[in-house]
């Protein structure tokens, strides 16, 4: 009773349109209400999610928010991006601010059972790294005793350092700060000598840096750090969205649908095709969208290979390889259940 | 009366020339004297301070001008050996430093709200321009309203959304809502804690030591991290509203003491006198005190304003793009990231900020100057 | 409402002033009603965490204090590791922000002080370049400040490798990008007698400054309080140091491996901060002390021409003690100032209460609501404690009335 009165006295003080909105418990309800989907971004890590001079977003984790708004919608552009700092994302995703928090959010077993939040998927299997000038002669992490080390405040990075050290029994002096671009430019400037991170944004951060080709990422991965999209705990419609529209990105890479061939594959014969494309079943229905949601998704969105290749793939400046984020039938670890 | 024969009579009829002072205290050498080398002490500071602007000016006057680069379509063009400011870095993120990412063909709407702002600043800023009383309320009601609806896109206009927004426009906005805001506010908490009412008084006394004890930083976490768990389920505010209402919040703290101390300063005859006349506390205060209390802070409001300007840079702490934030972020930019950039992209920032406060500090004094005369007898 | 009026209508029959006309029954309703307001807000706020936070399952409670940090800190004047509890891990940023603010207010005044006096000089070029000092640094952000020092110092120093130090030979003095090393003094066995001597000597030149007054006061006699005391604080440590076989040893930092070790280190991020934080509070100060010393009216330097005295006791012993009451009024609110903007170290990575606490500690426990409120009680404690001591301090130099 009282709270109503309140959130009245806020939302005239908040004044329509800039700001306050309110959210009811259906997830999905809300989103069709507004017309689009409200994703949490990283403040730009180039390959994941990164704004360009126009504004617009792009990257693995954006991709997968505007394959949630495909789904949804049908239209891919229907998703607007907050960005957020590593402290901010997870309250924003609590409070109702955001929809879906898809911003390299590293999976563990507090953030899923403590925090209210449900992890979607792993959308890209990461770990974390060390990245040295290549001039200090280091080609092992357990090189590193006695280093001053960069590292970002807010992640589990800071943790799997000391625990790193600590279990080789190495000393390190930690430099750190609130902000990426703080981090990288105090690296730059020689302040550290290491700079962690997970191995993905190291490759992204080394392209940012004044002479790229004079640093190395080390070959040891020190901890799992599968990274994935989440939401709020408890609206069990919206989970399987999101987690759907993962693997429903899985499933057509392994199945070779992608947004050029997807409209012949709709002619396609193949019982499996037809049930990801909506031919058969409804398996749209049971999780809330149009029956061709999957469709869209890859039409607008594509498949996870080409969502890789178009972000973080070999043909992009980073050039990272698929690894262990190959599927599963290629000696890789992304495997989604089937669409049946 | 015998006269002189003229020949030994003497009279000049004419001014003799005047001579020119001594060359010791005239002139150049003179003006030298008495200004750089009075005493020995003097000489010897004024020989170490001009050393050390030898060794400070020229190193900087290369880089920014003689080595500096002015075009350019990327790094490219800013690296290499001895090369100074990156201007053409400057040159390239212009629009992004003073808009942000608001969308360019929308851009129209900021410089609109940039005029509007300029059409009632200006005339209130010269004391000969009569109409204050409706020139205040355009500012404090009108153009905020005008500008809300022009920046967010109200009434048909494109929606545009806050995270779009950046550089100096939430530069402006952050300091202009703040200000806005803090004014009304500011007024009510000066007359509380001047209040004869003890509850009204102690919470004013609260509220205002507590904000003014506290740094900005922590505001500006409080309201974006702690916040929105207060707030009832499912209410969100923008993360742009929520460090408004932090920085609202804050700065009214520090307009309450400024105003209370142009209230302190009100002889207390001022007091009597509207009693007298039968006026009730709000028509006094409103027709007697504030009109003689808020001339005399005026001054100090300003200097808040400035501190104000100044303490938006903040923001960017918590992932807002103001001007500075928008400059520290595009220095990241791959295509531009040069040895020179950082240093390029710190100046200017500084050279902005610089501007506008230097330009009103110097409103601020002149207006001390021209009030102050007001009371001399 | 009916109430009201009912209120009202009874005044009214007795022939007394109406309540609502009445000032006082007004203001104790509105004081009531404001009462009812602030404790709504307060208790819808409060209601509304609690659901929130037990919707969204986030621990609540004070009880993460005694728990293993498990993060390790840069920089940390008590003993500190990654196995301490959170509560040491808010100690050590409690500690490091009162470090910089405490350093930082005495450069800020030193410099303010000297800025100030430069520019009421009659030299030109010492006044205008003061002028330029404060009028440049007072109209930038000192976040931006600070960002371009720390970029500056970063930037000018070499790393410790291009320094050319031979890995493991000790160096007295060092100056690179890992910061500023220098021996470190490290006590033996028989060394508190040192700090003993010390306390002895300081105690001893205040009674002795007393004595001074009083006997000044009496007969006229000045008495060198300055010298002897400094003669005192030099000699006593000294004798104790000889007298108990020299306990002290020096501890010099070397190069090993990336980095130097041991030895005592100034870090980068300190420096920047405290270069930073002095300089921008100095230009402050500097207008502070320019408007106490031009408060001091002519008439009282003349005077103490007039009586023969010369012009640098004048200064000390006539205008410097007027001026002063002036001056720290508003001298303590930019201390204040420096210790609040002292949490501006989170930006460029000094570890300090912000930094620690507020940072990493709110991440690893996620408890914004307990983490925020402490950080936001501490400042609020040291912010009234400085004014606390400021005031008594104006007290004690103002003017004594008769």
């Amino acid at each position: 009773m009282k709270k109503k009165i309140l959130s009245a006295v806020v939302g005239v003080a908040a004044v329509a349109g800039m700001g306050a909105t309110a959210a009811s418990a259906a997830t999905l309800d809300d989103v069709k209400a507004k017309g689009f989907v409200q994703c949490g971004v990283s403040t730009g890590l180039a390959g994941f999610s990164a704004p360009n001079d126009a504004g617009d977003w792009s990257g693995i984790d954006v991709d997968l928010c505007r394959g949630v708004a495909a789904a949804v919608f049908g239209d891919a552009s229907a998703v607007k991006f907050s960005p957020l700092s590593a402290k901010e994302r997870f309250t924003a995703l609590q409070s109702g601010e955001i929809d879906v928090l898809s911003r390299n959010t590293t999976w563990t077993m507090s953030r899923d059972t403590q925090l209210g939040l449900n992890f979607a998927g792993v959308n890209y299997y990461d770990g974390q790294g060390f990245m040295v000038r290549k001039s200090l002669g280091v080609n092992s992490a357990l090189q590193l005793s006695g280093a001053s080390v960069c590292v970002q405040t807010g992640t589990t990075t800071e943790l799997n350092l000391t625990d790193y050290f600590k279990a080789n029994d190495m000393t390190y002096n930690p430099v750190v700060f609130e902000k990426l671009e703080e981090v990288n430019a105090a690296y730059d400037a020689n302040r550290c000598d290491v700079y962690t991170t997970d191995q993905s944004g190291l490759y992204s951060i080394r392209l940012g840096l004044s002479a790229p080709d004079e640093h190395m990422v080390l070959p040891e991965v020190i901890s799992k750090e599968p990274l994935g999209p989440v939401v709020r705990q408890g609206d069990d419609q919206w989970f399987n969205i999101v987690k759907w529209v993962h693997f429903a990105m899985l499933n057509a890479e392994e199945m070779g649908v992608t947004s050029e061939n997807v409209d012949e594959m709709a002619n396609s014969t193949d019982p499996n095709v037809m049930r990801l494309l909506g031919k058969e079943g409804t398996f749209g229905d049971s999780i809330g969208v149009s029956n061709d949601w999957a469709y869209n998704v890859i039409k607008e969105v594509g498949n996870y290979g080409e969502v890789f290749e178009r972000n973080v793939g070999a043909s992009t400046p980073l050039a990272i390889g698929r690894g262990v984020n190959a599927l599963w039938s290629k000696g890789g670890l992304q495997y989604a259940p089937p669409i049946r | 009366m015998e006269t002189l024969p003229t020949s030994i009579r003497y009279v000049r009829t004419e001014e003799s020339p005047t001579t020119a002072p001594p060359v010791s205290t005239g002139g150049a050498m003179g003006w030298l004297k008495v200004n750089l080398f009075a005493t020995p002490r003097d000489t010897v500071l004024t020989i170490v301070t001009f050393l050390f602007l030898l060794w400070i000016i020229p190193p900087i006057i290369d880089w920014a001008f003689i080595s500096a680069v002015w075009t350019g379509e990327s790094r490219d063009a800013c690296i290499g050996p001895g090369t100074g400011a990156c201007w053409a870095f400057v040159e390239a993120k212009f629009g992004q430093f003073i808009y942000g990412r608001y969308p360019i063909e929308e851009r129209w709407r900021v410089n609109l709200s940039g005029l509007l702002l300029i059409a009632g600043l200006v005339p209130i800023a010269i004391p000969s321009v009569p109409y204050k009383r409706e020139n205040a309320l355009y500012l404090l009601v009108v153009f905020p309203v005008l500008a809300f609806i022009l920046l967010t896109g109200q009434f048909g206009l494109e929606p545009v959304e806050t995270p779009l927004w950046g550089g100096l426009l939430v530069t402006l906005v952050v300091a202009i809502v703040g200000i806005v805001v803090s004014f009304p506010l500011g007024i009510l908490l000066a007359l509380g804690r001047r209040s004869e009412m003890p509850i009204v008084k102690m919470f004013s006394v609260i509220f205002i030591e507590f904000w003014r004890g506290v740094p900005l930083i922590t505001v500006l976490f409080m309201s974006s991290v702690m916040l929105p768990l207060f707030l009832p389920d499912g209410v969100t505010f923008d993360k742009l509203l929520r460090a408004l209402i932090g920085v609202a919040l804050f700065s009214s703290a520090y307009m309450a003491e400024v105003i209370r101390g142009g209230l302190q300063a009100i002889p207390k005859g001022q007091y009597e006198a509207a009693n007298a006349m039968a006026l009730t506390f709000w028509q006094g205060t409103r027709l007697v005190i504030m009109p003689q209390a808020l001339k005399l802070v005026i001054p100090g409001i300003v200097n808040t304003f400035i501190g104000l300007f100044k303490d938006t840079s903040l923001v960017l702490i918590i992932g807002l793009f103001d001007l500075l934030g928008i400059v520290q972020q595009n220095m990241n930019d791959p295509n531009w990231i040069s040895p020179a950039t950082p240093a390029t992209g710190f100046v200017f920032a500084a050279f902005v900020f610089f501007i506008f406060c230097f330009g009103m500090s110097r409103y601020s004094a002149y207006m001390e100057r021209r009030l102050d005369t007001g009371h001399k007898r | 409402m009916a109430h009201q009026e009912g209120v009202v209508a009874d005044a009214d029959d007795s022939g007394r002033v109406s309540l609502m006309n009445d000032p006082k029954a007004r203001g104790l309703v509105f004081q009531v009603l404001l009462i009812i307001f602030v404790l709504f807000l307060v208790y819808s706020g409060v209601t509304n965490a609690i659901d929130n936070l037990a919707r969204a399952g986030i621990a609540s409670g004070l009880g993460f204090f005694g728990e293993r940090a498990g993060f390790d800190i840069g920089q940390s004047f008590i003993p500190y590791t990654n196995d301490s509890t959170y509560l040491r891990a808010f100690f050590v940023g409690l500690l490091n922000t009162m470090v910089v603010a405490i350093i930082g207010i005495f450069f800020a005044t030193i410099i303010g002080f000297i800025v100030g006096l430069a520019r009421l000089s009659k030299n030109y070029l010492v006044q205008k370049f003061a002028t330029v000092y404060v009028e440049t640094l007072r109209n930038i952000p000192l976040l931006l400040q600070l960002l371009f020092w720390y970029k500056a110092v970063l930037s000018i120093l070499p790393s410790p490798r291009q320094v050319g130090l031979e890995p493991g030979a000790e160096v007295v003095f060092s100056l690179n990008n890992r910061g500023l090393y220098m021996p470190r003094i490290v006590p033996e066995a028989g060394a508190s007698l040192i700090l003993y001597a010390v306390i002895i000597a300081i105690v001893a030149w205040v009674f002795i400054g007393r004595w001074a007054r009083k006997r000044q006061m009496a007969t006229g006699q000045q008495f060198p309080v300055f010298l002897t005391g400094l003669g005192l604080i030099i000699v006593l440590p000294l004798l104790a140091y000889l007298v108990t076989g020299m306990p002290l040893s020096l501890e010099y930092a070397s190069l090993q491996g990336f980095n130097m070790v041991d030895g005592w280190v100034v870090q980068p991020e300190f420096m920047a901060l405290l270069l930073g934080l002095s300089l921008y509070t100095a230009s402050f100060i500097a207008e502070i002390v320019r408007a106490g010393i031009l408060a001091v009216s002519h008439g009282q330097s003349e005077a103490a021409f007039a009586l023969g005295i010369r012009p640098n006791l004048t200064s000390r012993l006539v205008i410097v003690p007027q001026a002063m009451r002036v001056i720290i009024p508003p001298l303590t609110s930019q201390y204040l100032n420096l210790t609040k903007n002292s949490s501006l170290a989170v930006a460029i990575g000094y570890p300090d209460l912000v930094s620690i606490f507020g940072g990493t500690v709110l991440n690893q426990t996620g408890q914004a609501v307990e983490v925020i409120s402490i950080t936001m009680l501490v400042y609020l404690t040291l912010s009234l404690l400085t004014s606390a001591f400021m005031n008594w301090f104006n007290s004690s130099v103002a003017l004594v009335e008769r």
